[in-house]
Parts: C-alpha cells; structure tokens; sequence
C-alpha cells in the first residue's frame, strides 16, 4: 500500500517538472524585452537593468532555468507592482479565499449530482431521468461568468435574497481570526454565529454558479456509470442471492460505479480552477483570481505568472489525490502496480 | 409425469419480451417439473430460452420481460404471486443459482469471503461474530485449497475454475434445495468443468439438492443429469431420462441434436449439423411447432395445434410424428 | 437495341448513384431528426448562427460602433431590440456582428488544433517508440495544467491580441485531438488494408497519410463540434477578463462584461442578451456534436 503510495508519488513528478518547464518558458517567451516586461510600463532603464539582472537574462538558457528554479524554491517568484509585496505573500494571503470557494462548490455539485445521477440510473424513463440527462446536456453549455451574473440578477436585484456580490464579508461584519483562512471555519471556531451567518451568505450564489458548472459532467458520469454497473454480471448475482436491494445499491453498485465518477473529478478540477477565475471577477471575490485579474489589466505580469504555476501545483497535488484514492477503492490498480 | 412430491414445478409457462421493434414470444407454454434431489438438465441451442426461463424462476427477469401465461410453482406456491420481499427471501436462500463466467459475476472490489458473508448475514442467523469462520467453512466446502488465506482473495487474482468454486459457496452457504445452474462450465478448460461439476454433484447429493443444469453441451447433460429436458425456440420439446434421450430420441430435434454430439471417437466429418436457423421470434404468425420448418419429417398433421404430451410411461414429447419417431429410430439403430 | 441493355448499365454517368446516395443521405437525416428533434433545432440554429456571420455587419439594423444611435441604457424597445449600452450603442447590432468574431476565433482555433493534434497523434500512434512518448509527454504537460489558467498564461505571456486568443485556445484543446488520433492509428496500424498497402510498396508516411488518416477523419470530426462548444466559451471567457479583444469591438465576452457592472442595478439588458446567445451558440454546437457522435456510434447514446 505504501508502496503504491510512493509509485504514484513519483509518477507525478514528470507532471511537476512539466509544468515548471512551461512557466519558465511563458516567463521567457515575452515579446520583446522580458526584463523591460516584468520591470513594468513605468520602469526606468536602471530598474530595468536591475531586473535583467535579477532574472540572469544575459545568462545562457540552461542557467537561466536553473535560476528560476532556484529563486522559485526559495520563494521568489517576483513582486507585485500593484501593493509592492512578493507574490508568493501575496498568493498565500489570498488563497484560503479561493479554497473555500472551490471547495464549497464542489460539495455543492457532489451533493446534487450523484445523488441526481443514481436516482436518473435506478429509476429509468422517469421525470428524475430526464431532468438528469436535460442538466447534463445544458449544463456544460453555461458559460460560468453569465450565470454568475445571471443568478445575481435574480437572487440579488429581483427578490432581494442573496446580499450584494461584493465579496467575502458584509462591510458591517469583520473577518474572524485568523485560524484556516476560511471565514466559515474559523467564524465556527470562535463562536461567531452571525459572521458564520453572513460568509455564508456571502458565500451561496458565488458557490452555487460554480457548482452549476460541473454539475453537469458530475450527474452525466454518475447516471452513465451507475446504469452500466446496474446491468453488470456481478449485480446480477447479487439479486439471485436475494441480496436486499439496500446492500446491492450501496455495497456492491455505488462503489463500483464511483470508480469513473472519481476519474472524471481530474477534469472537474480543471473546470473549477479555470471557473473560479470568472467567478472570483463577477462577485468580486478577493482570491487569487481576481488577484491574478487585476495584475493583468494592469500589465503586472509577475502575479499572472506566480498564479498560473500556483494553479498548476495545486491541480497536480489534486491529481494525485485522486489517483491515490482511486487506488485506495479499487484493489485491482493497487495490488497490480 | 407426477412424483408424489413436486418441489418445482412451472406449468403452461408463457413469456414475452416488450422491444422496440415489437414482442418477441421468448416462451411458449412451457411445463417442466422436478423433483427433490432430482439432477434434471435442461439443454438446447443458444436463443432456445434456457436461460429466461431460469431468470423467470428467480425472479430477476429484466422489465422488458413479462410472463403472459402461467404459472411456476416453488414448494406449492406460485411464484409469480409473491411480493417482491418475499421473493427475496426465497432467492439465495431457498433457490440459488450460479452463472457463466465467474469471474465477471463476482464483484471485483470486494473480498471474495465478505461476499459470501454477504449471504449469510442476510439469510441466516449467523451472530456477526461468526459470520467469517462460517464463511471460511463454506471455502472449505467447496474444495477451495487454504481458504483461509483465500478468504482474502478478490476475484482478478482466482483463475475461473476457483471463481466458480467461490459463487458455488455463495449460493449453496444457506443450504438451498434447487439451484440453478447456468452453463457454469462454459469458458474453463475441460479438467476444470470436470471438477466443478463433479463438486455440484456431490453438493446435491449431500444436501438433497435438486439441481437444473442448463447447458449446451449434451455430452455433460449426459454424465450429470438424471433425466434431461430439451429446448427448442422457446418450446419444451422432449423431457426423458437420460439415458432414454440418447438411446431412443423420440423429437426430431432431440435425435438430431444427439447426432451433432460427439461422443468417443466419432470423427468430426461424421457429425451432423441441424439444418435452417431458429424462427424469428418476433413473428406474430408462429406455427404451433416451431421446428417444423427444419424438420425432415414434416407431414401434412403437423400445422395443427401442439403440446407436451405423456409418452410412454416417465417420457414426454411434443410432436405429431412421435409415434412414427420411435419406429424410425428403432429401425436406424438396428441397421446403423 | 435500348431493351437489351439492362437499365442500370445504359446511364454512362454516375448520375443514378449520385441522386440515390443523395436519397439515401436525406433519409437518414429524416430519420435522425425524427428520432431527436433536439438536433433538428441545433442544425436550424447553427445555420442561422452561419448566417449572421456571415452576412452580419450587412444586415446589423444599426452600426455596431456608433455611439448614441439611442439613449444610452434605453432597455428593450421596438426601435431597439436588445436595449442599448452606456455609451448609446444598438446592442442587438453588436451581438450580431460579434458572431462573426466569436465564431471566427473558435473555428480558428479549433481547426489549426485539429490539424496539428491529428498529425502528432496520428504519427505517435501509428510510429509509436519515441515518438509516441515524446507526444504523450506534450499533452500530458498541456493536460497537466487547469486548461483556462493555462490559456491566461499563454495570452498575458505572448501578447493581448485576439492572434493569441486563437492560439492559446487551440493548445488548450491540442491534447484532446492528439488522444483520438493516436487511439484511432494504432488501431488501424496493423489491419489488413494497412499491411496490403505497405506491401504494395508504399512508404510508411504515404500509408498513414493516405490510408490510415482518411479512416481516422470521422471520429477526428466528432471530436471538432464537440470541441467547438468549448472553444467559444473558452475565448468568451478570456475577454470577458479583459485579455485579447479590446473595446469598441464587439464580442460577446466583453459585451458581458461591460454588461456586467450594470446588471446589479437592474439595467439586465446589456449584458444578458450577449450571455443569452453566447450560451445559444455553444449549446448548438454541443447538440451538434452529441447528434454527429450518436450518428457515428448509436451504441453510445445516453
């Protein structure tokens, strides 16, 4: 098992360095001057100097990569022209904001979609069917930024229910301290109801559009997957045994039909990080995103590149995630590697 | 035929599958019965209705399928009148069955032990406690070598003779008295089936438990079965002993069928192939024989309507030219 | 002497199997459509959606860029369908000649994807060796980021022109094409009209590209309108950041955009007419797909 543990680990290791190699190559495939780039727009030639410099861009390429590298490992990865901090600082401060955005919705879409997908597969042709398969089909067609808008338009101008889309906090309430970064835990953990109240509010549409977004590939899998496993051999045994139908949904379909379903949460994860950026825009969230945004319009281009490979990093560890616990549940990967 | 005690016993059953492209009349008043104990083989070509009939019986017919006809009587009761859970209860319990392929029909997640644990948690009484070493036991019972260790085993690293040993286990664990047997040596090797099916054997004998092999293989319906059942498009056409299905073939299909089967040292050349294909199902305009159209003795008689009849003491046939059959028969042993 | 000729050999032209192989493809058409009228109403909007980009700026009722043609943020009237914008603009003439854009950037870099990830993967799967794993390693570096960040990346590294907007979209998607060519060659690679094709002396690079491409073309097409979906919201997604188009121009991204900080004051109009076709067209396109992948392979019907 530990065994299978480390394999992975070091299978994910080629994904590292991939992803490192292409930072390093969009952080040198500027136009023109990248030191003139990364020194900004209102750069003198001595700052611009200085950055050349910084970054060894008279060195050779081999060197210059190992530079980068070595500044990334160190925790340099540029400083932003905007509020003069290092990225690095910059990012760590505003990632928990992101998190707990993404991680809100993805519960959100898994709470609905597989329960959604199981009842679509054990009661075909019913209305619960059709809804699943109507969602699955218009659901990837939702661009994240217009419902966003859309359901704020709604929830927030017509009926008044949601709060105003302007970030983490109602301005009257102040953020809990500092445990997790996530206001609803640690809101929790200081007892605060009515600010674990208001982040929660503050909280709702944001999540939900994203959840919308990958609800649709999540109830696709799980009604596909949960059918196939259905007309399997195996359940077909478990019925002739006179299993109760409660054990053969559970213990032997659901399991086995998760296996695909847990596959497709690599690409789910590639939805939410690129849709957390839209989302983060329209209702002003204050993470990485629109961190990243910002940097962007403003022509700061060390934030974007410090986003992207922060971005990447996480979306690699996710992978892994999965892949380990894809081996956890299915003993044939497992024992076979 | 009529034993005293009937423990199965489907009558006049008749079944159709609903499609896209119309019905398909899979049944046709088929009557079978058995015995408690009683081996009885139920043979025929692929698509003769073998194995819907037995997922009539247990119940677990796809929803297309539906019985339009009939009745199948487990212990006197009918159980196509049962509730859901009480067919549930009967099902792994007081009937079981075990399929083709084993290892496809395991689930390959789970412990191969659990799985029979699974059975007995929920048909018997075992106290929690228990439910392991029983399930161990059950490994033993069918000849599984260190079940202890195997009890850990998941079905991707047995071999299918081992497979089937397991699902053997998982449907004799609560003692049944009929299983079901669905072509369970088809796909292992030829030592394999041997021992599996001399396992079955033993088991039934054992416990009192009557078994319906279904196969087509007539050569192993031979070696195991008591008396044999044979299946033509959805039809009953012959039911004998064993030995009065080879010996003197009463249905024209039966004779042939035997005639295809080898047996010693026949040559490959020498066997006889059935002519035509199945009928189409679909047809709403079936013959009440449906093998008439393939038959070499066809006659004129032979569009009029058609049952199982008693022939000649324990023997059933469903043919108007079974008289003149036996004749025939009689005649070519002697001469060839 | 016309008699004694039978009838199918007297017409020296194709004709007759040209009309009947037309015959036959109408009626599976007919049959399709009966069979899913979603798809019927996809291929009736995809061919409006053509339509408009093609003719749009032509039949636009007002020029897209002129400002106060009306009252800035008049909502929806008989003079101006879609309302107008905060700077007077006719918004039902810039959704319109948008359609030209976003249509044009997503076909752009759908098809310089497909020629490029058919090549690769065709090469690897059918090459396989080295090849195969240096082009696996390509697209599982591209698989190995989340693919919009990713395509931020590459725009603010290379430059905010709607050139980049194309090409970021298109390696983003490269690694789909690659994983279907390369599946679908190594199949191919050792059937018996591959074999009889090498043993006719054909080189290798002659064989896979004459024979084995052509029988990887249809699930390569499949992949395409599936993809197209993606592509469009992927670009609409960028500039509704802020990269590759820039104001005045119209595009449905940036118009949501400029919608955007209206909407929660209750001026909808701006940005929902945008959104509204935007989601129109990749929901098109989705059921174009689904429609081509269901007519390739019925087995794989949800």
């Amino acid at each position: 098992m530990i065994k299978s543990i480390a394999t992975r680990l070091l299978g994910a290791i080629p994904n590292l360095i991939g992803v490192i190699v292409v930072t390093f190559i969009l952080t040198r495939a500027l136009p023109g001057d990248p030191a003139a780039f990364f020194a900004g727009a209102s750069g003198s030639k001595e700052a611009v100097e200085q950055v050349r410099e910084q970054l060894g861009l008279n060195k050779s390429m081999p060197e210059q990569f190992w530079i980068y590298v070595r500044d990334l490992a160190q925790g340099d990865w540029g400083t932003s022209m905007a509020t003069g901090q290092p990225v690095v600082t910059e990012l760590a401060t505003r990632l928990p904001a992101s998190l707990e955005l993404t991680l809100c919705g993805l519960l959100l879409a898994v709470v609905v979609a597989i329960p959604l997908g199981i009842l679509a597969a054990t009661r075909p042709g019913s209305w619960i069917d059709h809804t699943c398969r109507a969602v699955a089909t218009a659901g990837v067609s939702l661009p994240t930024f217009f419902s966003g808008l859309l359901l704020a338009y709604v929830f927030y101008f017509l009926l008044g229910w949601a709060p105003s889309p302007l970030g983490r906090l109602d301005p009257y309430l102040s953020a809990p301290n500092h445990v997790t970064g996530f206001y609803l835990i640690d809101s929790l953990i200081a007892g605060d109801l009515e600010t674990f109240m208001g982040a929660l509010k503050q909280l709702a549409l944001p999540a939900i559009t994203l959840g919308l977004f990958v609800l649709a590939p999540l109830a696709r899998m799980t009604r596909a997957s949960m059918l196939g496993v259905l007309s399997s051999d195996f359940v077909r045994t478990a019925k002739a045994s006179g299993l109760s139908s409660h054990t053969i949904l559970f213990t032997y379909a659901f399991r086995n039909a998760m296996l695909p379903v847990l596959t497709t949460l690599g690409m789910v994860f590639s939805f939410l990080l690129g849709s957390n950026v839209l989302v983060e825009k329209v209702f002003a969230w204050p993470g990485v995103g629109s961190f990243a945004i910002e940097a962007l319009v403003a022509s700061d281009y060390a934030p974007v590149q410090g986003f992207v490979l922060a971005m990447a990093l996480l979306y690699v560890v996710l992978n892994l995630a999965i892949d380990i616990a894809y081996g956890l549940i299915d003993p044939r990967v497992r024992l076979d590697a | 035929m009529k034993h005293e005690k009937t423990l199965l016993a489907i009558n006049d059953l008749s079944l159709e599958f609903r499609t896209r492209s119309g019905n398909v009349f899979v049944l046709d008043k088929v009557s079978i019965a058995l015995a408690p104990g009683e081996t009885l083989g139920l043979v025929g070509e692929s698509g003769s209705g073998k194995s819907v009939l037995s997922y009539a019986i247990m119940g677990i017919l796809d929803v297309a399928g539906q019985v339009t006809h009939g009745d199948i009587l487990f212990d006197g009761s009918d159980l196509l009148k049962q509730k859901p859970k009480t067919l549930e209860a009967i099902r792994g319990k007081d009937i079981a069955m075990i399929f083709q392929n084993p290892r496809t029909a395991l689930n390959p997640i789970r412990q191969v032990g659990r799985q029979i644990e699974d059975v007995l948690r929920r048909h018997t009484d075992t106290p929690a406690k228990d439910l392991r070493r029983r399930a161990i036991e059950c490994l033993a019972e069918v000849r599984i070598p260190d079940p202890k260790l195997r009890y850990n085993a998941y079905p991707f690293e047995l071999s299918g003779g081992m497979c089937q040993r397991v699902m053997i286990a998982i449907a004799i664990a609560c003692r049944p008295r009929l299983l079901i047997a669905d072509e369970p040596t088809t796909g292992l090797d030829v030592t394999t089936q041997a021992s599996i099916m001399q396992l079955i054997s033993e088991l039934a004998a054992k416990n009192n438990m009557a078994t319906l092999l279904i196969t087509h293989d007539l050569g192993l319906a031979r070696e195991f079965c008591q008396r044999i059942a044979v299946m033509h498009a959805g039809h009953v056409v012959e039911v004998a002993p064993t030995e009065a299905i080879f010996d003197s073939p009463l249905h024209p299909y039966t004779a042939q069928l035997v005639r295809a089967t080898p047996v010693g040292q026949t040559y490959l050349g020498d066997l006889a192939s059935i002519p035509g294909f199945l009928p189409d199902l679909r047809r709403t305009d079936l013959p009440p024989c449906r093998f008439a159209e393939r038959c070499e003795r066809r006659a004129a008689n032979c569009g009029r309507p058609l049952k199982l009849m008693a022939f000649d003491g324990d023997r059933q046939v469903a043919c108007h030219q079974a008289e003149v059959t036996e004749q025939v028969v009689t005649l070519s042993l002697q001469i060839g | 002497m016309d008699s004694l000729i039978p009838a199918s050999v007297s017409t020296p032209d194709n004709s007759r199997g040209v009309n009947a192989a037309f015959s036959r493809w109408a009626r599976t058409l007919k049959h399709i459509f009966a069979e899913n009228p979603l798809s019927l109403i996809a291929a009736l909007l995809f061919v409006a959606m053509v339509i408009v980009a093609i003719a749009g700026p032509s039949i636009a009722p007002y020029d897209p860029l002129q400002t106060n043609a009306g009252d800035p943020l008049s909502p929806p009237s008989t003079k101006h369908w879609f309302g107008t914008d905060s700077l007077g603009r006719d918004i039902l003439s810039r959704v319109m000649v948008a359609t030209r854009l976003d249509l044009g950037i997503a076909l752009s870099a759908v098809l310089l994807s497909f020629a490029i990830g058919l090549s690769l993967g065709a090469f690897a799967g059918y090459f396989g060796g080295w090849t195969d794993r240096v082009v696996g390693r390509i697209a599982d570096t591209i698989m190995a980021f989340p693919l919009f960040v990713l395509a931020m990346g590459i725009v603010s590294a290379m430059g905010n022109t709607i050139g980049n907007i194309v090409l970021a979209t298109a390696i983003i998607n490269l690694p789909f094409y690659i994983r279907v060519a390369r599946t679908e060659a190594n199949i191919r690679r050792d059937a018996g009209y591959v074999e009889a094709a090498r043993l006719a002396g054909n080189s290798e690079l002659r064989v896979l590209f004459h024979h084995v491409v052509p029988n990887i073309l249809p699930s390569m097409m499949v992949q395409l309108s599936l993809n197209m979906g993606w592509a469009i919201l992927n670009a609409a997604g960028l500039s509704f950041i802020g990269l590759g188009v820039r104001p005045p121009e119209a595009e449905w991204g940036i118009m949501v955009a400029e919608g955007a900080q209206y909407i929660v004051s209750g001026e909808w109009w701006i940005a929902l007419f945008p959104g509204a076709v935007l989601m129109l067209a990749v929901f098109c396109f989705n059921l174009l797909g689904d429609g081509l992948r269901d007519l390739m392979d019925p087995r794989k019907r949800t």
